[in-house]
Parts: C-alpha cells; sequence; structure tokens
C-alpha cells in the first residue's frame, strides 16, 4: 500500500472536515483507487459517482496513474464567474 | 498580450480597460462579474469566492492563452476576486481588446464561458437569514416557478 495525499476545497473539504487527506491505496494506484479510498472515510459519501481530480493542477480522464509527491487534488464543481 | 490574475482586492475595471487597449485597438469589450441580491429566490447578502489558488491561477491563463490561438490578434486582461464580496461588487473582469469588434466579442464570451466550466473556483452565498451554502450549477434544481 502507498500513502497519498489529497486536497479537498469547499465542499469537500467541509464534508471531511479538513482540506488535506491522507489514504492509502495500492500501488501502483490510479485516480479511481484515490476515489475509492475517499468514498471509505466519514464524509466520503458526499462524493458524485464521477467527482472532478486534478493531477498536478491539471483535469484529470479516464485511469490515470497516480504516486506520491504528485499534487492530488478533489474537485468540486465550479462556480466562479 | 495577456494577463490573468486572481486578486483578494477590489477590480479597477477602468484600469482593465486602459492596460487592454493600445493605439492599435478599435474595439474593446469588458465583462463583468458582479454579486447579485437574489438566486434561486433566496435573498442573498453577499458571496465567499474561495479557489484552488495555483490551478486556477493556472488554468485561467491557459483559457487566455487558448482564446488568443483562437481569436489572433486580441489583448487580454481578466481578473477573478476572491474572498468576501458584497452586493454589486466586482467578481470577475474580462477585458479584450482588438482591431475589429467580432473577435473583442467572442474572446469575451469564450473566456466566461470556458472560465465557469474549468477555473476552481467555488462561491459559498450569505443569505439575509444568516445561512450559508455553496453553489453547485450542476445541481438539478426543483422550479417552483409557473411554466
Amino acid at each position: 500500500m502507498n500513502q497519498l495525499q489529497v486536497l479537498l476545497f469547499a465542499s469537500y473539504a467541509d464534508a471531511f472536515g479538513t482540506s488535506l487527506v491522507t489514504v492509502a491505496v495500492p500501488e501502483p494506484a490510479t485516480v479511481a483507487d484515490v476515489v475509492g479510498a475517499l468514498r471509505q472515510l466519514p464524509g466520503g459519501e458526499v462524493l458524485p459517482e464521477a467527482p472532478l481530480v486534478a493531477v498536478d493542477r491539471r483535469y484529470t480522464r479516464g485511469p490515470v496513474a497516480v504516486h506520491a509527491g504528485q499534487e492530488i487534488a478533489l474537485i468540486p464543481p465550479v462556480a466562479g464567474g | 498580450m495577456i494577463r490573468t490574475a486572481l486578486t483578494e482586492h477590489a477590480i479597477d475595471a477602468a484600469a482593465l480597460l486602459a492596460e487592454v487597449t493600445s493605439d492599435a485597438t478599435g474595439a474593446t469589450t469588458l465583462f463583468l462579474g458582479t454579486v447579485r441580491d437574489v438566486n434561486e429566490g433566496r435573498a442573498v447578502t453577499g458571496i465567499e469566492y474561495s479557489a484552488y489558488t495555483a490551478m486556477a491561477a493556472e488554468e485561467l491563463q491557459r483559457i487566455a492563452e487558448e482564446a488568443s490561438v483562437r481569436f489572433e490578434g486580441v489583448r487580454i486582461v481578466v481578473e477573478h476576486r476572491i474572498g468576501t464580496l458584497g452586493l454589486r461588487e466586482i467578481s470577475v473582469a474580462i477585458a479584450v481588446a482588438h482591431a475589429r469588434r467580432a473577435p473583442a466579442l467572442d474572446t469575451s464570451r469564450f473566456i466566461i464561458e470556458a472560465l465557469k466550466q474549468r477555473v476552481p473556483i467555488w462561491k459559498r452565498e450569505r443569505y439575509v437569514d444568516g445561512d450559508l451554502q455553496w453553489v453547485d450549477p450542476t445541481a438539478q434544481h426543483v422550479s417552483t416557478a409557473a411554466p
């Protein structure tokens, strides 16, 4: 297992009660593994079926691999403007 | 010419206009997003904007760069405010200048639509009764209005 840190914002940070959470995922891991691990945590029930995830400040699509040292962030529905 | 920024300070729209225009531009557009007093039927007194600052700054810049490729020759200045805003305060300003009006108008629309889709900024509305709520544009709203 590998420990990955995930940034949380806005409504997700409220739900999890923190803006930075550590999850244990298999090695190698994908974005889906990270989301799955987050769902198991208190607050994880607020996550939609396919939440937006950014890796190194870019949105990901599909089964993207992630590893320690990358900047992983869960992005709630954006509402700028 | 492109400049994009997140700012915690009040946006000076006149300064953006002065910055974006040049001797070669004959058309300048200014889009302002401002805090309004009602949303989804609830009286709003203010909005708290927050962001994934690092990514929001990069995504905003990427959008402006995409616009400059799509609409050649445009000059672009975009600022988005972060923090607590009262009614009528400017949350976002998009100034675009070009020799001709069509690319300036089209660029302004392109940027605001992309910004709303992609830039990781969130707003929490503050209501008259003191309640606070995150705005989720993807949520399904049940309309109580007559058709």
